[in-house]
């Protein structure tokens, strides 16, 4: 019974939940209480958003600028868990690797993505590379760390057997600790993800000359408040279309491993 | 040459509390020794030093004149837990260790499927551990490790999880390729009538701490009493000589249990 009533109940409590939401915001703003320039209200953004949809602005239709981000997401995101991924799984199993990283690693994670925009700007100015150096170093440790605890946490039953059997280290890394330490790994993915796609708008209110976040800032300076909520908007829907496509991989690979 | 031999070995885990003391035990090229005592005296424990998963407090262990340093491939293990890769399938298990040796394919398919088939699982190649029951597993285990050719095989109670019908299949099976391929053999079980049926020499171990208490010689007597010339286990299970030997073992092991009651 709970288990079918479950998923609608939910979907029931989302919708109550957005419509509060919008119907709080309209409320607030069509009162008159507020300037529309101060809050405007969401069929107003929803005019501009069509708008921008088919208009440029800063260079670009909206999904000219999208374009643009999901590029740059891209490559400092898969540059991300191309390196992380390997380099934690490497670590979880060469406790000398492990004794050599770990401190710097520690280190530099703690640094805020933000925080590389000074060298992001020297080194690449507002081309390519900076946005997407700055994806990376959002994207980077949870994509490492998540690899390394799955590769520490594997059952050592798993890790004697393959030994028994002469299996070579490269070959424990790709049979053992990689498919042992799966679900961990796509967590890991997962955190990266969202955590690169913040640091992506972040970086291009800064070091771009195209993207979301180069249109919101182009807004800003144009007091077109509107253009700066679909702005958002864009990041917060792509945002859940990425989780929902990672989660989509996490339950299918979930269901192969049987549960395992 | 693969014997298997325990020099004074003592072995405590961290805290200081002795789990083994002063274990002695040989066990020559090409003989199958079973070991059997109380649960927790430390069966599983030997295995593994001589496995190389685990190494002694004080003595040494050594396979073929060496001191044991860390696992490989000439002493196959079959574990208490099965450990087979939840990620492989039922071949690909079986498959890794050939892979590892660089065997070649024609012949690693070869193999793979004449272990299949000597467990009973045809029609399971291709699947996941978790779809199979316990006593699948632990058979997909056994094959893993017999695939492999060992010069010494280790198996912490290979059977326990069987029913008690292909348990027999499994224990006859055995028997047939240690007469036909003779290697050197630890065998652990909780099974006194397992263990003489199969071993050469049944070790019987004390409660913790646990040490070496009697070394009861089979072979001699099943060479005397002629036990090869009966093919099925009940007949020989049926035997005078074979019932004499297990009660001794039965009552040797009891006093162990009984002691554990003070
Ligand atoms: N890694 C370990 N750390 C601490 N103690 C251990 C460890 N492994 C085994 N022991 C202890 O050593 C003793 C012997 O364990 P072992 O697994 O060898 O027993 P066993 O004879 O195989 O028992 P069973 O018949 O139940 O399988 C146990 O009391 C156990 O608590
Ligand atoms: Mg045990």
């Amino acid at each position: 019974m709970t288990d079918v009533m479950d998923p609608a109940r939910r979907l029931l409590l989302g919708a109550c939940g957005l419509i509060g939401f919008f119907g709080l915001w309209a409320a607030i703003s069509g009162s008159g209480l507020v300037a529309p320039t101060f809050l405007p209200g969401p069929l107003d953004v929803a005019r501009r958003l069509v708008f921008l949809l088919t208009e440029s602005f800063a260079g670009g239709t909206l999904l000219v600028h999208l374009w643009s981000s999901l590029q740059r997401f891209a490559a400092g995101y898969l540059l991300a868990a191309a390196v992380g991924v390997p380099l934690g799984l490497l670590m979880g199993r060469f406790r000398t690797l492990d004794d050599i990283v770990s401190p710097l690693f520690d280190g530099l994670r703690f640094i805020a993505p933000i925080a590389w925009v000074p060298f992001a700007a020297l080194w690449f100015g507002t081309g390519f590379g900076g946005p997407v150096l700055i994806i990376f170093s959002g994207a980077f440790p949870p994509c490492l760390l998540n690899a390394y605890r799955g590769a520490k946490h594997v059952d050592p039953r798993y890790l004697e057997a393959a030994e028994m059997l002469g299996t070579p280290s490269g070959r424990i890394i790709t049979e053992v600790l990689l498919p042992a330490s799966v679900p961990s790994i796509i967590a890991g993915l997962r955190i990266g993800a969202g955590l690169g796609w913040q640091s992506l708008v972040g970086a291009e209110l800064i070091v771009a000359s195209t993207g979301v976040g180069y249109l919101m800032v182009q807004a800003q300076s144009a007091v077109s408040t509107t253009t700066v909520m679909v702005g958002m908007a864009a990041i917060g829907f792509i945002g859940v279309l990425i989780d929902v496509a990672l989660r989509t991989i996490e339950a299918r690979i979930h269901r192969r491993l049987g549960g395992a | 040459m693969s014997s298997i031999r325990f020099d004074a070995v003592g072995k405590s885990f961290g805290g200081g509390v002795l789990t083994l003391q002063d274990i002695n035990l040989d066990v020559a090229d090409k003989e199958f020794v079973a070991i059997v005592g109380p649960s927790g005296c430390g069966k599983t424990t030997c295995l593994r030093m001589a496995a190389g998963f685990d190494f002694p407090t004080s003595g040494r262990v050594l396979v073929g004149n060496s001191e044991v340093t860390k696992p490989g491939p000439d002493r196959a293990v079959v574990f208490q837990q099965f450990a087979l890769f939840p990620w492989k399938t039922v071949t690909e298990n079986i498959e890794l260790g050939l892979r590892n040796k660089s065997v070649a394919r024609d012949e690693r398919k070869a193999r793979v499927a004449d272990a299949v088939a000597m467990i009973g699982l045809g029609g399971y190649e291709n699947s996941y551990p978790h779809q199979l029951s316990g006593g699948m597993q632990q058979r997909v285990a056994i094959a893993r490790a017999y695939v492999l050719d060992p010069q010494v095989l280790l198996m912490d109670e290979p059977f326990g999880a069987l029913d008690a019908q292909t348990r027999v299949v499994m224990q006859e099976e055995l028997v047939r390729l240690a007469r036909l391929n003779p290697r050197t053999v630890l065998f652990i079980t909780h099974g006194v009538e397992e263990a003489v049926y199969l071993a050469d020499r049944v070790a019987i171990m004390t409660r913790r701490p646990g040490r070496i208490k009697e070394i009861v010689d089979v072979k001699s007597v099943r060479i005397a009493e002629r036990w090869d010339s009966h093919s099925r286990i009940e007949d020989v299970m049926d035997l005078e000589s074979f019932v004499h030997l297990r009660t001794h073992i039965w009552k040797s092991l009891r006093e162990e249990k009984a002691g554990a009651d003070h």
